[in-house]
């Protein structure tokens, strides 16, 4: 037991180290472009870990995490935006509001909490419905934030863009969110909370029997994840630092659940390694959506193209590898942990 | 050539082991009764032969043939008729359009109205009853319909899962009668029960199954006179009889 | 305009537009009767069959030819998805289904946007189909009139499908109880791939009239009406054919009044009204108005 604790640590030890080497040769010598995606990267992740934490774990498929993500977003520009800024872009805006003007922790942290407390009411009602509706319903949730976006001039700009938004996001502090995140997430799901979750997913029944809330479960892995995903969708305001309502629906929604469902509903370290993979893949995809050459043939701009591909993929993994590359478990060096959720094998026939 | 033979079957219901490794024969014509507690792994075999469970090792074989990995609506068409556990007859469906439904696999539909008549006259309140919606019928009803929805699909080895569950001992003696009935006529029968004082008063020969396998085996005489099934499955007292 | 006459006018719209609702519910809730499958692609059948009337209009085949290619298109992208797509997910957890059903949406709207651009086209119904009919002050668009009488039709046909046909009450028995559906011989497949053949099939009509109605095509002209489809649905009780029925009329009605009598100032959130509707009934009554408020124990 011991000496398998202590290699535990040592290869915790050792991915840290490489972390760390990796990301700061980046900063100091990769090009801006690439430093944009390690960026993007970190923040996918968080996005992608976070909703496994709700969607992985206890019978939730939530479509609409991303209106967290929006609400995050919003939230913590809105607090930073320079006050002249503000008097200029939000006329309209509340007058306390206009003479405020946050640094980044605190706006961030406000604009995850804000997340987690309408998480907290709209998960109230809805977690308590069964599968497909819940994801019926949250959908639902991303369309009335959207709307609530565009409608909302005076805080939100309404549809037109949100610029101006400091660019406080760095490599580090992004990658410190994440590492931060997925120690949560990981935390959670190796603790009793995580056992009690698992129970669930596997036999609502009996958990119940045993006394497990169902609500109280599913609502504090709710809640949780969307605080996550606000952060998320601060580091993304600050990174990108001008956006519209327009860049927090379906199609993102659609690119996180992809990253999450190729990694594997319910694995941490999948969620990591299907960021990662459909990161890349999407960029590789953006480039061909370019118009090119291909010999002598002029390809036009095939705008569209990569979420062909995506979704090609997308339905190919469900119905190949529907627990994704890590096959639902935790990629380990050292011993395997629990099993696969999307199991089609005999189930359901009584 | 037995009609029906499993050979060594296991079957896993997501990953959990429920038969290991089961051998069992019914002959043409018999009454075979499939006896053991809950969850011993009785409706998973029925499942199994019927298709619409595989398994994972092992045979079975229907007149020497192999239909271990046939599709549900092959098997039915080969004559294994399933009659399953809690009759799950179409609730929303009329009486008549179950026992159409019944019909479905058979190659000629013009005998239909014969058979109609012929399971009319085995269960008289299935035609009083013909155009009320299912869900509407007492259990008793219902079984009877399940039953007739069986036979009019015209098997050659009819599975019966439980028909004596949640009924009243006086409904349970009618089905078991019409159980022999069936039996006299020739059909060979394939029953589980749990309430195995009932099943031993029709079958022929009986196996005990316990946890995915079979214990014990032999004719309803000698299983009858068993003091092991008298203590484990009759209860302690004769009067505790039912399960 | 007498008030009895305006009455009259938004009833025969709300009714129009109930059918179309109607039609495309009833597609729905034959897939999730049988499947448990909410088929958000559905929405997508309109689009092609929309698209390629048009197309075929617009190199000069008649209307007529054109309509019926655009509903066989329907029809064979709708059985072509079930087959390639859905059927090897059979025995899916229900939300891997959704998510496919996303997936196929996505790729559809986006092939469309690569092949045929992301702006709007015209679509235009030749005009003798489409007379307008005055009644001293009141003009009702023979549009609306011609939407609910082939409704209606659709409508009696499948009745009698689903009563009268052995493959009809198979496919009402599958829905019901697919294992014992199994085990008394019906071909699953065959049923199912009725269920999205029937389905696809009005999806592509309720493509011609829904166009004819707005006027215009574009890649994403079927995320609307299947959200709305599917809001019919669970108004009438998922997976029940008659309740998609009652829902999709029922939403028509529901959306003139809506359209009437909502103070302007909340117009902009119309579209966020059907959601909110969605959830409530999710909330309250997810078996529909006349379903109980019990869900599924599990």
């Amino acid at each position: 037991m011991e000496r398998l604790q202590f290699k535990k640590v040592l290869l915790i030890l050792l991915m840290f180290v490489i972390l760390f080497v990796l990301l700061t040769i980046t900063n100091l010598f990769a090009s801006g472009y690439i430093k944009r995606i390690v960026i993007g990267l970190g923040i996918n992740i968080i996005l992608v870990v976070s909703l496994n934490l709700s969607n992985g774990f206890t019978g939730v498929f939530s479509l609409g995490h991303i209106g967290f993500m929006a609400i995050g977003a919003y939230t913590s520009a809105v607090l930073t935006l320079p006050i002249l800024l503000k008097t200029v872009n939000l006329p309209n805006l509340f007058p306390w509001l206009g003479y405020l003007e946050m640094s980044f922790l605190p706006a961030a942290l406000i604009g995850g909490f804000v997340s987690m407390i309408i998480a907290l009411l709209v998960g109230l009602p809805l977690l308590r419905l069964n599968g497909s509706y819940i994801s019926v319903a949250t959908m639902g949730f991303l369309v009335i934030v959207r709307v609530i976006l565009i409608n909302w001039d005076a805080v939100t700009r309404g549809a037109r863009t949100f610029s101006g938004v400091p660019s406080y996001t760095t490599i580090w502090n992004v990658w410190i969110w994440v590492v931060l995140t997925t120690y949560v997430v990981l935390q959670l799901k190796n603790s009793s909370f995580g056992r009690r979750t698992m129970a669930m997913r596997d036999n609502e029944i009996a958990a119940q029997s045993l006394g497990i809330n169902k609500l109280r479960v599913r609502l504090l892995a709710f809640c949780l994840s969307a605080f996550f995903t606000g952060i998320a969708g601060a580091l993304w305001a600050h990174f990108i630092m001008s956006f519209s309502p327009n860049s927090f629906y379906f199609s993102k929604a659609f690119s996180v659940i992809t990253m999450l469902i190729v990694g594997g509903l319910g694995s941490i370290s999948g969620s990591v390694v299907g960021s990662v993979a459909i990161t890349i893949l999407s960029e590789v995809l953006r480039n061909l959506e370019r118009s090119f050459n291909l010999g002598f043939i002029h390809i036009p701009p095939l705008y569209g193209a990569s979420q062909v591909i995506m979704a090609v993929i997308f339905i190919l993994i469900l119905v190949f590898k529907p627990n994704g590359i890590s096959n639902g478990k935790e990629i380990n060096f050292l011993k395997i942990t629990k099993g696969p959720f999307l199991s089609r094998k005999q189930k359901e026939v009584f | 050539m037995k009609m029906l033979k499993l050979e060594q079957v296991k079957v896993y219901y997501g990953h959990v082991q429920v038969l290991k490794g089961l051998s069992l024969e019914v002959e043409k014509g018999e009454l075979v009764s499939l006896l053991g507690a809950n969850g011993a792994g009785k409706s998973t075999t029925l499942m199994t032969i019927s298709g619409i469970l595989h398994p994972t090792s092992g045979h079975i074989y229907y007149e020497g043939q192999d239909i271990s990995q046939l599709d549900a609506k092959d098997i039915v068409h080969l004559g294994i008729v399933h009659c399953p556990e809690g009759r799950r007859i179409f609730g929303g469906l009329t009486v008549l359009e179950n026992l159409r439904m019944g019909a479905v696999c058979r190659k000629d539909k013009s005998r239909f109205q014969i058979d109609l008549d012929e399971i009319y006259s085995l269960f008289p309140i299935l035609r009083e009853r013909r155009k009320q919606m299912s869900s509407t019928l007492s259990g008793g009803e219902q079984q009877m319909l399940a039953i007739g929805r069986a036979l009019i699909a015209q098997p050659r080895l009819l599975m019966l899962d439980e028909p004596s569950l949640g009924l009243a001992p006086i409904i349970v003696q009618g089905i078991f009668k019409v159980i022999r009935q069936l039996h006299e006529k020739g059909i060979t029968i394939l029953l589980v029960e749990q309430n195995a004082r009932q099943a031993l008063t029709v079958a022929d020969r009986c196996y005990v199954m316990e946890t995915g396998n079979i214990v014990l085996n032999g004719s309803s005489a000698e299983l009858g006179a068993n003091p092991e099934i008298e203590k484990i499955y009759l209860g302690q007292a004769p009067e505790a009889g039912k399960l | 305009m007498t008030p009895f006459e305006f009455l009259l006018q938004q009833g025969i719209n709300a009714i129009s537009i109930g059918s179309l609702y109607a039609l495309m519910a009833v597609g729905l809730a034959m897939v999730f009767g049988i499947l448990r499958l909410i088929n958000f692609a559905h929405g997508d059948l309109i689009m092609v069959g929309s698209y390629t009337t048009v197309l075929l209009m617009g190199v000069g085949v008649p209307f007529e030819w054109a309509a019926i290619a655009g509903i066989a298109a329907s029809t064979i992208t709708g059985l072509v998805m079930e087959r390639v797509t859905y059927r090897p997910l059979r025995g899916a957890p229900d939300v891997a289904m959704l998510l496919t059903s996303f997936a196929v949406t996505i790729f559809l709207e986006n092939l469309a946007i690569i092949l045929f651009s992301p702006t709007s086209r015209p679509f235009f119904l030749p005009g003798v189909l489409n007379p307008v009919l005055e009644f001293g002050h009141l003009y009702i668009s023979g549009l609306n009139i011609i939407a609910i009488i082939i409704s209606v039709i659709l409508l009696v046909f499948l009745t009698l499908f689903v009563t009268r046909t052995e493959a009809g009450i198979s496919m009402r028995a599958a829905s019901q109880d697919l294992v014992a559906a199994r085990l008394m011989g019906i071909n699953v497949n065959y049923v199912i791939a009725t269920a999205f053949a029937i389905g696809s099939f009005l999806a592509g009509i309720v493509g011609i009239l829904w166009s004819a109605r707005v006027g215009k095509i574009d890649p994403l002209m079927g995320f609307y009406p299947v959200l709305k489809a599917f809001v019919a649905s669970v108004i009438g009780g998922l997976g029940s054919i008659p309740g998609a029925v009652l829902g999709g009329y029922t939403l028509g009605i529901l959306e003139i009044l809506l359209q009437g009598f909502l103070p302007p100032v909340l117009t902009p959130f119309r579209d966020a009204f059907v959601f909110i509707i969605l959830i409530i009934l999710l909330i309250f009554r997810p078996n529909g108005i006349l379903g109980s408020s019990e869900r599924d124990k599990i």
